[in-house]
C-alpha cells in the first residue's frame, strides 16, 4: 500500500524582502498504484512542491500536513522520509566528488533496507539496471554526479529508483534537458517502476512530451502556488494544444 | 657551491621578496624570530619546544629501512652534503637542523634503476623529551624511477633538513606520512631540485602530531621539468599543521601543480597553507596551478590559507590559484540524506569523498589502498567517534 496525502500545504522561503509564501494552500493526494502529473508554468511552485514533500531546509512549511500512509511525514528528518518511502528525483542532482556511484548506492541500500544488501546479488542488481539505463560499465566508479552529462544525471537518478524501491517517487522535471533518446530510457526506467505493486508516482514537468511516454491518471495545473484546474490525461492534451494562457489571466 | 655561485652559474639574480628569504647554511644570517615576520607569524614559536634555541642533541629517531635493489643508504659528513649543491635553508630551523645533525644521511637510487618497490624509510621516536636534528639527501640518478615513502611515528621534538636531487629525466613519487603521536613537535625543511625533463609527485599527509611545520621549496635544474605537490592534512583540537611550499620556476617551460586539502575539527585545531610561487624572468612557457581546500568539521576550529603569485615575465603559459574555506556544503548532504543516508553517515562520506579525490590521484594502488586506510582510520578516530 502505498498513500500520499497532502493537505493545504502552505510553504514559504526567506528572501531579501523578507518571507514569501510560495505554495498557498495545496491538497492533492496519490492513492495507490496512481500517477499523478503536476504541469505548470515557471515559478508556478513545482519544484518547491517536490523539494518540500523531500524536506528541503530551504523551504518552510507554514501550514498544512503530508501524510504517507497515514504517517506524518512533514516531522521526519529529511533521511527519515526516505527511509519511510519517498523518494525525490531531483532535477539538478548534486556532485559529491570522491564518492563513487558504487558506494552511494550500496550505502543509500543499506540505509534505506536497514542492512547491507547481499553483495552477489546486489552486484548483479546494480549491473543489470546500469545496462538498462544505458550506462556503461564504468560509471559505478565513477564520483557521484561529477563530470556527468545532463542525461547520466538523470538517468543516474532513475537507476537509483529502480534499487532503492520506494513508495512513493516525486519526479521534479526529469525530462528536462533529454534528447528523445534518453527520455526514451528514462522514461522505460519510470514505467517499469510503475509496473511493481502499488507505487506512486508524482510527475512533476513543464512539458507534455513525457507524458507521451509515461501516461498519467491525473493531472493538475499548477498556477501561482496552487491547482487551478485538475482532470484525466485528456488535460494534457488540452494544455498541449492551448498553452497555460487560460490559467494565467485568470490568475 | 654557495648560494651565490649557484645563481651566477644559473645566470638569474636574486628576486627581493619578503615571502622566501636569502637562503644560507649559515644560522646567524636567519635572525632569531619575533614572531611578527611574515614566514613566522603563524606559527605558534612557543610550542616549537625550544628548537629555535639550537641546543645541540645526540638523540636519533629510530629507522628501519626496506630498500630494494638499486638502493644504497650511506652516511656522508655536513660538508658532502651541502656540496651537492641543492638550495640551503631558507629559515633558522633549517640552517639549525643542517648544522647540529652531525652530517646526513644520503639515499642513492641508482641512475637509470627501475625499483621493483618503494624505498621506505620509517623513522620513529621514543619521547617529546629528546630533541632530534635530522639531515636527509634523497639522491635519484637520471633516467631512474622510484618510489620513496618516508613515515613519521611516534612522539619526539624534530627538526630536519631534507635535500631531493631528482636527476635529468628522472621520475620520483615521494610520499610523507607525518603521523606522529599527539605531543610530537615536527618541524622539517624539503628543498627539492627537479632535473631536466624530471617528474616529481610529492605526496604529504599530515595525521598526527602537537606542531607539524613543513616547508616544501622546489626549483628546478633546467627546462621541462615537472612538479606535482599533493598534501592532505586532518587536524585535531589542539593540532597546529603548517604547510608552506614554495616553488620556483627558475627555468623555461617547467609545470607545478600544488594541490592540498585539508579538515579540521575540534577546540583551536588550526591549519595553515602557504602557497609561493615565483616566476622568473627566465621562465618562459611554465605552467603553475595551486590549489586549497579546507573543509571546517566544527566550530572552534582555524584555517588559514595563503596563496601568493609573483610573476616577473608574461610570456608563460598558464598560472592560476584557487583556495577556499568552508563547512559542509548543504545541497551534498540534502542529497545524500535524500537517499535515506543519516546525517552522520553522510559527513563521513562527504569527507571521505573529499580526501579521496585527492588520494586516487597517487596513481599507484598498493600506495592509494594505504593512504584511504589511514583516512579511513583518521576518520574512525574522529568523525565517527564525534558523531556517531
Amino acid at each position: 500500500m502505498s498513500k500520499l496525502e497532502i493537505k493545504d500545504l502552505r510553504v514559504q522561503v526567506q528572501t531579501e524582502d523578507g518571507p514569501k509564501e510560495i505554495l498557498k494552500g495545496v491538497t492533492l493526494t496519490i492513492k495507490d498504484g496512481e500517477t499523478h502529473a503536476i504541469m505548470g508554468p515557471n515559478g508556478s511552485g513545482k519544484s518547491t512542491l517536490a523539494y518540500s514533500i523531500a524536506g528541503h531546509p530551504r523551504y518552510e512549511v507554514t501550514g498544512g500536513t503530508v501524510l504517507l500512509d497515514g504517517e506524518d511525514v512533514l516531522s521526519m528528518t529529511v533521511d527519515e522520509r526516505a527511509r519511510a518511502g519517498l523518494f525525490l528525483a531531483m532535477q539538478y542532482p548534486v556532485e559529491v566528488p570522491g564518492v563513487s556511484v558504487a558506494n552511494f548506492l550500496r550505502t543509500a541500500k543499506t540505509a534505506i533496507d536497514g542492512e547491507a544488501p547481499k553483495l552477489r546479488t546486489w552486484t548483479k542488481d546494480v549491473n543489470a539496471v546500469m545496462e538498462r539505463m544505458n550506462l556503461d560499465a564504468t560509471f559505478s566508479q565513477r564520483s557521484v554526479n561529477e563530470g556527468f552529462s545532463g542525461g547520466e544525471k538523470k538517468r543516474h537518478e532513475i537507476a537509483q529508483l529502480d534499487l532503492l524501491d520506494p513508495k512513493v517517487a516525486v519526479l521534479d522535471e526529469t525530462d528536462s534537458g533529454l534528447d528523445i533518446d534518453a527520455l526514451k530510457v528514462v522514461s522505460d526506467g519510470v514505467n517499469r517502476f510503475r509496473e511493481r505493486d502499488g507505487k506512486g508516482v508524482l510527475l512533476i514537468t513543464h512539458y507534455t512530451r513525457i507524458l507521451r511516454y509515461i501516461k498519467p491518471d491525473y493531472v493538475h495545473v499548477f498556477v501561482d502556488g496552487r491547482v487551478a484546474d485538475e482532470g484525466g490525461p485528456e488535460l494534457a492534451d488540452e494544455l498541449e494544444a492551448n498553452g497555460y494562457e487560460k490559467y494565467l489571466a485568470t490568475a | 657551491m654557495t648560494a651565490a655561485v649557484l645563481n651566477d652559474a644559473l645566470e638569474q639574480g636574486h628576486v627581493e621578496s619578503h615571502l622566501h628569504p636569502e637562503p644560507t647554511y649559515d644560522v646567524d644570517a636567519h635572525p632569531v624570530p619575533s614572531g611578527r615576520e611574515e614566514i613566522w607569524r603563524f606559527t605558534p614559536l612557543k610550542r616549537l619546544r625550544g628548537l629555535l634555541d639550537g641546543a645541540p642533541s645526540d638523540s636519533h629517531l629510530d629507522i628501519k629501512e626496506e630498500l630494494p635493489a638499486g638502493v644504497t643508504v650511506t652516511t656522508i659528513s655536513t660538508e658532502e652534503a651541502k656540496a651537492l649543491g641543492v638550495t640551503p635553508a631558507f629559515d633558522r630551523l633549517g640552517a639549525l637542523a643542517v648544522a647540529n645533525a652531525g652530517g646526513a644521511i644520503l639515499v642513492d637510487v641508482a641512475a637509470e634503476a627501475d625499483l621493483d618497490g618503494p624505498v621506505r624509510l620509517l623513522l620513529s621516536g621514543a619521547s617529546v623529551d629528546d630533541v632530534v636534528w635530522g639531515h636527509l639527501v634523497l639522491r635519484v640518478g637520471a633516467h631512474s624511477r622510484a618510489t620513496i615513502l618516508v613515515e613519521h611515528t611516534g612522539s619526539t621534538t624534530f627538526d630536519a633538513f631534507t635535500t631531493v636531487l631528482v636527476g635529468d629525466g628522472a621520475q620520483l613519487d615521494l610520499v610523507h606520512v607525518n603521523d606522529w603521536a599527539d605531543d610530537a613537535v615536527h618541524a622539517e625543511q624539503i628543498n627539492i631540485r627537479v632535473g631536466r625533463d624530471a617528474t616529481l609527485r610529492q605526496f604529504e599527509f599530515t595525521l598526527g602530531g602537537d606542531l607539524v611545520r613543513t616547508s616544501t621549496n622546489v626549483d628546478y635544474a633546467g627546462p621541462g621539468g615537472s612538479a606535482e605537490l599533493f598534501g592532505l592534512y586532518f587536524a585535531d583540537a589542539g593540532q597546529h599543521f603548517e604547510h608552506r611550499l614554495f616553488v620556483d620556476h627558475n627555468a623555461p617551460k617547467t609545470k607545478s601543480h600544488v594541490v592540498y586539502k585539508g579538515a579540521l575539527q575540534g577546540a583551536k585545531a588550526h591549519t595553515v597553507w602557504i602557497g609561493n610561487v615565483l616566476i622568473r624572468k627566465v621562465a618562459e612557457g611554465i605552467e603553475t596551478f595551486e590549489e586549497n581546500r579546507n573543509l571546517v568539521l566544527t566550530d572552534g576550529c582555524h584555517a588559514d590559507s595563503v596563496p601568493n603569485l609573483e610573476i616577473e615575465t608574461g610570456e608563460i603559459a598558464g598560472a592560476g590559484h584557487a583556495s577556499a574555506v568552508g563547512r559542509f556544503d548543504d545541497e551534498q548532504l540534502f542529497y545524500l540524506r535524500s537517499r535515506g543516508i543519516s546525517e552522520p553517515e553522510a559527513r563521513r562520506l562527504v569527507v571521505h569523498g573529499f580526501f579521496n579525490d585527492l588520494i586516487r590521484r597517487v596513481g599507484v594502488p598498493e600506495l592509494e589502498e594505504k593512504l584511504l586506510a589511514t583516512v579511513e582510520d583518521e576518520l574512525a578516530k574522529n568523525v565517527l567517534k564525534e558523531l556517531v
